[in-house]
């Protein structure tokens, strides 16, 4: 009985928001062009089906393309850095100088050397998301236990051989746990990056639409990116619990 | 002197933030090969300091090291060794943990493909010695904590090391688990024939284990007193009530009082 409520409460939540958003529209008759009602959207998304469809896949392409580049990008980064604690001094405000610059700012840069297109919302993606990427696989080579090095190194392991066996094996969780962050920035980075300059995608939709007063095709588009975000983040929460299930080891425990 | 662990005058400072710190001074020890050796010591006195001089893992400032004949010059590749913490990989089932160390030293590690089922069935007996047999597929988290600290034993022995060193190996343990586990190290050591060199806190551990006890100052640390254990072997755990037995670990503790105080 509870376990069954527990296991409907988030499709029971999500459809009573949009129940109270249907009946406050009405009861409050709110204007379309302020907020549009539910029913209004979903009719839009039946309307525009194609063209919605044809930019959700540009979008998802593009994020992937740019998460697989960040993927790519930040292991090998990640690995450099926590190599060795000069490198990663050496680095670090560097890299936290990076982070911290909006990346809102550097998209018409890229607009600039790669024509408007999927490269800037590629590109945005990639750098926008590789940095969780890079501090987390650090951190778990960072924190490796010191007499395990000592075990692996009085057997005559080079400084590769405990990266190998026990440095990156032991980054799993870390890596996997950013992933899921990762892949949410970038597809924030993607959808950005196409509402300033680009010819497809959910984001470029969305501004067109905008600047034609559908109101029900924007927040069809919003609902688009919703239901994408989510499906990405929970398959890389898939993929995270599938590749780490060693680190999850509380509710497993047995034999004493 | 070959055929024997030798460590000869050896000084070491640790340079830290705050200026050296000098861990040992003048430090002599001689380990007989085959010999069971304990290093006990007020806490603090550098006797994991000197574990990690013996295995290579630091160099000292002054002074010598000779394992069976052969100059301590970097990491020695014949020790295994085992700590408090098992500190064994939870991703790696309990017999590919075991299996770490072949996949590391030479000759084994060229050979570890070619002849992994040779190894898996080593690995499988040596579990067995210890009492774990049955539990080689099972992941380390799956096991007590008495039972991680023998899959950690095996993973020190598992390339016939020629010398066992051992940082207070049973220190996280309960009182019966713990006296099992001596035990268990105790057969292994008769039946396998290797060199020991155990650092405890706990004096019953050293005298029902060793041959000889090396009793060590504060820091800096020395060697003030080697006692040798004449216990007849093997040695069962109810020699630990014993007269003689209590009268060895009475005089072991007057002497680290001693120590503390100094």
């Amino acid at each position: 009985m509870n376990t069954t409520m527990e296991r409907l409460s988030p499709w029971l939540f999500t459809i009573g928001m949009f129940v109270l958003w249907e009946l406050a529209c009405r009861i409050f008759k709110i204007d379309t062009f302020v907020l549009p009602a539910p029913s209004q959207i979903f009719q839009a998304i039946g309307q525009y089906w194609l063209p919605l469809g044809k930019n959700s896949f540009v979008t998802l392409w593009t994020t992937l393309a740019g998460f697989a580049l960040a993927v790519a990008f930040g292991i090998v980064l990640g690995i450099i850095v926590g190599w060795s604690r000069t490198i990663y001094r050496g680095l670090y405000p560097v890299m936290i100088g990076f982070n911290s610059i909006p990346k809102v700012a550097v998209v018409p840069i890229l607009i600039i050397w790669f024509g408007i297109g999927v490269v800037p919302a590629v590109l945005t993606a990639f750098l926008i998301s590789f940095f969780p990427i890079v501090v987390n696989v650090a951190t778990g080579l960072a924190t490796m236990e010191p007499e395990l090095e000592d075990v692996l190194r009085a057997l005559g392991a080079r400084k590769l051989d405990i990266m190998l066996k026990v440095g990156i094996p032991r980054t799993q969780p870390y890596l996997f746990g950013s992933l899921k962050i990762a892949i949410t920035l970038a597809f924030v980075g993607a959808v950005m990056s196409e509402t300033i300059g680009a010819n497809s995608g959910l984001g470029h939709l969305m501004v067109q639409a905008g600047s034609n007063f559908q109101m029900p095709l924007v927040f069809a588009c919003l609902i688009g990116l919703a239901v994408e975000g989510i499906a990405m983040y929970a398959a890389f929460a898939y993929v995270e619990a599938y590749f780490t299930r060693w680190a999850f080891r509380s509710s497993m425990s047995a034999a004493a | 002197m070959t055929g024997s662990v030798d460590i000869a005058n050896v000084t070491l400072t640790y340079r830290g933030a705050g200026g050296g710190v000098l861990a040992l001074k003048g430090t002599s020890l001689n380990v007989r090969r085959g010999e069971f050796a304990a290093v006990v010591g007020p806490s603090g006195c550098g006797k994991s300091s000197l574990m990690k001089l013996v295995t290579g893992l630091v160099s000292a400032d002054s002074g010598e090291i000779v394992i069976f004949g052969e100059k301590v010059r970097g990491p020695v590749k014949i020790a295994g060794m085992a700590f408090q913490n098992p500190n064994l990989l939870p991703w790696r089932k309990v017999i590919d943990n075991v299996l770490l160390p072949l996949e590391i030293v030479e000759p084994h590690r060229r050979k570890f493909r070619r002849e992994k089922a040779h190894y898996r069935a080593e690995a499988e007996a040596l579990l067995k010695t210890v009492g774990l047999e049955g539990f080689s597929e099972r992941f380390p988290w799956e096991l007590s904590g008495g039972m991680q600290q023998r899959v950690s034993l095996c993973r020190a022995l598992i390339h016939q090391p020629a010398l066992l060193m051992l940082d207070e190996p049973f220190a996280a343990l309960d009182a019966f688990t713990r006296e099992e586990l001596w035990c268990v190290l105790r057969d292994l050591w008769q039946k396998l024939g290797f060199t020991v060199i155990l650092v405890t806190h706990d004096l019953r551990e050293a005298t029902f284990l060793a041959d000889n006890i090396h009793v060590m100052s504060a820091r800096p640390g020395h060697i003030v007193m080697t006692k040798r254990i004449d216990l007849p072997r093997p040695r069962d755990l109810d020699i630990c009530f014993k007269p003689q037995f209590t009268d060895i670990v009475h005089e072991l503790r007057a002497k680290i009082a001693e120590v503390r105080k100094a």
